[in-house]
């Protein structure tokens, strides 16, 4: 979904392995923000770009259409604020590229509905009492939240366990990535 | 095989430039010849001059940054972080730091001798600014006939020194290291350098500066020394260091130093003066105050075209320059859209963390570097 040689700023970039990736595969110039010591650590230790900040707030600083891509990859559901942070990526990127855990996983009904138990699937690991995911959503809930804010779902992949799914992903996708926009959106759109 | 732990034995060297007929033009306007720059080096310049650093040191800093000086027991001042192997590793990068000017350790300052009256400047000596400072540094780097320098870096003082050199010859640099630095002082800060020198100008010894060869303001710049002290450090690493412990001394009650804290200050206050000129410590006091990266103008516009990669340092203890400082240095480069990392880090040692905390900054400043040499080869 990143075009070789373009500007990436990647929010909540962990330890940096899929910046680091990405500069090395498609020579991008990336900057990434993370709030945790020991990851930062690792991203420098990478060579990579890093500012010590949380992603609620690191975001206001920077100019509309700093970038060429804005990455949240697996960090839109750990944030305070997941309609600002959006709403800001949206605006600081041309295109946003977004990975979250799918909510509504056949797993997850099933664990729900049969075993009375928040449920606990390989792309949403935790515990209730340890995880780190502020917000629930599923695929579906996020199609459903672009149309709202008219924004445009530029591609999308659905990823099981290994593989990517090819039908009913709401149900088999443990991941969803969307790679989505909003100018060509407003304008482009038919 | 031998384990090579440090610099060994280094010495101070000294550069002199500038003369009656092609005077150091300083920001204010005013000329001075000749000027002296002592400095330090460490490590060796490979064949295309490519591998240098600069040091910038701080207040009461000086060239002598690492390494022992013949007979000392002391080390220099960074010494934990310039070396083989260290941070700023001498067996890749050949390192350079110098006394400022209006310093009082070899470099030309107020306690150096005025040729046109052949006796010490004092109060004649003329303002200085960060600026000046720097466009000093870069006689000396000319002087070594280095292009770029792979980076420049320092805390404090030093951090606004590093600023300035990206805005002042960004084509000279290749990346810049502020570590517990801002690109201004606030009324707080400068409040607290009026302290200190109110307290050398209050001491009857001071006489307008003109002290050379009589009785020193001792008690002045102790004083001085003092309120510095205590802003570099922490509440929590000051009640670490002392608590409320007593020194055992069995004097009457005379508002001696009795507690641990108060011995401390007093000593480090009385026995600054045997390193340092206290009118230095008004001029440098006076350039940092003044020191504006921007002038009241955004910050990101006085870093614009600036190409250097940044690697930004704060600590969360440090109450002197608050970690926030850093931040805005940080957010100017997002502005600017300069490559920047900036990192916080934890420690209770507050501004003194960054003559204290190798490990972490060892880790950051040395990925850094080998990326930024990556970058350059």
């Amino acid at each position: 979904m990143v075009t070789p040689n373009s500007t990436v700023l990647d929010l909540g970039c962990g330890e940096g392995d899929l910046l680091f990736l990405l500069e090395q595969e498609k020579e991008v110039k990336g900057q990434g923000i993370e709030i945790d010591d020991k990851a930062l650590f690792e991203c420098v230790g990478k060579g990579l770009s890093v500012f010590h900040d949380d992603i609620d707030s690191g975001l206001v600083d920077y100019p509309d259409k700093s970038f060429d891509f804005v990455i949240l990859n697996q960090s839109l559901q750990q944030v305070r604020k997941p309609d600002m942070v959006l709403h800001e990526a949206l605006r600081v990127g041309q295109k946003v590229i977004i990975g979250f855990p799918n909510f509504a996983h056949v797993r997850s009904r099933l664990q729900i509905f049969f075993g009375g138990r928040a449920p606990v699937t390989p792309s949403l690991p935790y515990e209730w009492h340890d995880t780190p995911n502020l917000h629930f959503l599923s695929i579906l809930d996020f199609e459903r939240y672009c149309r709202k804010k008219k924004i445009t779902i530029e591609r999308a992949a659905f990823i099981g366990t290994q593989k990517r799914v090819p039908l009913l992903p709401n149900l088999f996708a443990h991941t969803g990535i969307f790679l989505i926009s909003r100018d060509q959106g407003l304008s482009g759109s038919s | 095989m031998v384990r090579r732990t440090g610099l060994g034995i280094v010495e101070t060297r000294y550069f002199t430039f500038a003369d009656e007929k092609n005077p150091f033009e300083l920001e204010s306007g005013e000329r001075l010849w000749p000027v002296t720059l002592a400095y330090e080096t460490y490590g060796t310049l490979n064949a295309d001059k490519s591998n240098a650093l600069l040091i910038l040191h701080a207040l009461t800093g000086d060239a002598h940054a690492a390494g022992f000086h013949k007979g000392d027991k002391d080390p220099g001042w960074w010494d934990n972080m310039i070396g083989p192997g260290k941070a700023f590793d001498t067996d890749r990068y050949f390192v350079i730091c110098s006394n400022v000017l209006g310093g009082c350790k070899g470099s030309t300052g107020p306690s150096s001798i005025d040729p046109k009256t052949g006796r010490p400047f004092g109060l004649t000596f003329p303002l200085i600014s960060i600026k000046d400072m720097v466009s000093a540094q870069r006689i000396l780097i000319d002087h070594f006939a280095i292009e770029r320098l792979l980076a420049v870096a320092g805390g404090s003082m030093g951090g606004m020194q590093v600023l300035q050199w990206a805005v002042s010859y960004p084509e000279r640099i290749d990346s810049a290291i502020p570590i517990a630095s801002t690109a201004e002082h606030t009324p707080q800060q400068i409040a607290f350098n009026e302290v200190g020198r109110q307290a050398i100008m209050a001491d009857s010894n001071w006489r307008e500066g003109d002290y050379y060869g009589r009785s020193l303001p001792v008690k002045g710049l102790s004083v001085a020394r003092m309120v510095g002290h205590i802003t570099y450090m922490s509440d929590a690493s000051m009640s670490d260091k002392f608590g409320r412990r007593y020194k055992d001394s069995k004097q009457p009650f005379k508002f001696s130093p009795e507690f641990e804290v108060e011995g401390y200050l007093q000593y480090r206050g009385d026995n600054f003066i045997k390193r340092f000129d206290p009118n230095s410590y008004l001029y440098i006091t006076k350039a940092i105050d003044y020191f504006t990266l921007s002038n009241g103008k955004p910050l990101h516009g006085a870093l614009k075209g600036v190409n250097a990669h940044f690697l930004i340092i704060a600590f969360t203890s440090d109450w002197l320059y608050p970690p926030y400082q850093s931040q805005q240095i940080a957010k100017a480069c997002k502005l600017a859209g300069i490559n920047a990392t900036y990192c916080e880090l934890r420690s209770t040692y507050g501004h003194d963390a960054f003559l204290v905390e190798a490990d972490e900054q060892t880790y950051l400043i040395s990925h850094f570097l080998k990326k930024v040499a990556r970058g350059r080869a």
